[in-house]
């Protein structure tokens, strides 16, 4: 049995954060994207839309995150399809990004006052007009510092995509301590590199949400 | 044919009734107060006029064009038509001057230049030429409410809706504000307004309308209304709001 010292203990993990960082990246801009489709099916004119997104976000929040990544692991494989770990994980992070997107922006679009909505009419403005003049520019203010915080949430979300054997961070952390029978060493590392990723998330939505509050204006 | 023509106007909000048929037609340069207690339906009478309610009943004509629910002919209609709130409404992520030029740029699509000429206009006409470019939040109320008048006059309408426009305002402001207004009535601008400025009612409107439970309940001249009410409603009204 080869012997581990902490570099190379470190330098896996370090190799295999980049998969975890790679599935946040891919699942924030899928999820974003996804997301901001459902927030326009939510918030839009066309009757039917809006309950199916509701739907959709009341299944996507109210289910563990781990028994949809089983779903898409193994649910697809019932019908067939080999589903690759990657593909599995990348597709169940962007749905459940997307559902949790659409409602934090959902929320920010409607925290817009009302009275906007109504000298904007009241101005001859259609409906897109109003949108893209009017209420998403004051929505988007204050969605980024909920969307940055969000962003925390993905990337701890990775670390489940390792039950059904995508290799990320935390899965090298496991194989590491079957490998090097030093649990608390490997997983003390992992969680330090979590940190290391997410805190500087956390405190860039704190220091927006705050930088908001001092100055809410343009 | 009046500018403004309102036939059995009828507005429920689910089982309540707020408008039980209204009659009013406005004539092109008039300026009507209309005045009366709490919930009797004027903000909801001007809301529809203005298309921001549906309506349930009756018609609705603005220089001869009645109102639709499409959303082409809301915007026909209120291009002819501007609206003022009580709380301003102005877009705070914007300057005063690009609150003018918005609407024109966006809906009649005005070339910048132009929208900007009309802007620095329609600010100096409300006496605000030096803060086209202050946002809102750097404005005081009564400063606010004239860039709003800007915003809805810079659209060319041929009446304004106002809607108790001082009554979000500190006392002191209120001045600047219907001194305003009271040059649009002497230019010939169309208004309808809403308002508990008694004294500015009998000076500056053509006509009083008095809506009591929905209805137009007494109207007449301002000297003539304020002089002697007939009807017991509006001498309590009256009474009650001299007191
Ligand atoms: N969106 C709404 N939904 C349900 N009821 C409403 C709505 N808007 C107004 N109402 C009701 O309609 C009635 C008339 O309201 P409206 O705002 O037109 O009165 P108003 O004469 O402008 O009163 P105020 O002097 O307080 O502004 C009130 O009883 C009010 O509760
Ligand atoms: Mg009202």
């Amino acid at each position: 049995m080869t012997q581990f010292t902490l570099i190379d203990i470190l330098r896996n993990l370090i190799f295999a954060t980049q998969w975890t960082v790679i599935l946040s990246l891919v699942s924030f801009a899928g999820g974003g994207l996804l997301g901001l489709v459902l927030l326009f099916m939510r918030i839009g004119k066309a009757r039917l839309l809006p309950p199916v997104v509701k739907l959709y976000v009341e299944i996507f929040q109210g289910t563990p995150l781990l028994m949809q990544l089983f779903l898409a692991f193994f649910g697809l494989g019932l019908f067939g399809i080999d589903v690759p770990p990657w593909l599995a994980a990348a597709v169940a992070l962007i749905l459940w990004t997307a559902a949790f997107l659409a409602e934090i922006w959902r929320g920010c679009v409607e925290a817009v006052a009302k009275g906007q909505w109504e000298a904007s009419a009241s101005l001859g403005m259609s409906y897109l007009e109003q949108m893209r003049h009017v209420i998403l520019p004051q929505a988007l203010k204050v969605a980024i510092p909920p969307t940055v915080g969000f962003s925390v949430q993905v990337v701890k979300g990775t670390a489940l995509t390792s039950i059904i054997g995508f290799t990320e961070l935390s899965k090298a952390g496991t194989v590491l301590t079957n490998a090097t029978f030093q649990p608390f060493t490997v997983y003390g590392l992992v969680a330090l590199i979590y940190f290391a990723l997410c805190f500087p998330l956390s405190q860039a939505a704190r220091h927006l949400e705050r930088k908001m509050n001092a100055a809410h204006r343009h | 044919m009046p500018l403004i023509a309102i036939d059995g106007l009828r507005k429920s909000y689910g089982e309540h009734e707020v408008l039980k048929g209204i009659d009013i037609g406005v004539e092109k340069g008039e300026v009507i107060a209309i005045i009366g207690k709490s919930g009797s339906g004027k903000s909801t009478l001007l809301r529809c006029i203005n298309g921001l309610e549906t309506i349930n009943g009756g018609s609705i004509a603005v220089d001869g064009a009645e109102l639709a629910a499409d959303e082409a002919h809301l915007r026909a209609l209120r291009l002819k038509v501007g609206m003022i709130f009580q709380q301003f409404n102005l877009f705070p992520h914007k300057t005063a001057g690009q609150n003018v030029m918005l609407a024109q740029q966006v809906v009649n699509k005005t070339g910048k230049a132009e929208a900007e000429a009309m802007a620095r206009k329609m600010l100096d006409r409300v006496g605000l030429g030096e803060k086209f470019d202050s946002y809102p939040d750097q404005l005081s109320g009564g400063q606010q409410q004239r860039v709003a008048i800007a915003r809805a006059l810079a659209m060319e309408p041929m009446a304004l809706l106002c809607d108790e426009i001082t009554s979000a305002l500190d006392p002191e402001l209120v001045g600047e504000v219907l001194q305003v207004v009271r040059g649009l009535a002497a230019e010939g601008m169309t208004l309808l307004m809403v308002t508990h400025e008694m004294a500015f009612a009998r000076d500056v409107c053509s006509r009083v309308v008095f809506m009591h439970q929905g209805r137009v309940h007494e109207t007449g001249r301002p000297e003539e209304v304020f002089a002697n009410p007939q009807t017991p409603e509006l001498q309590s009204f009256l009474g009650r709001s001299a007191a």
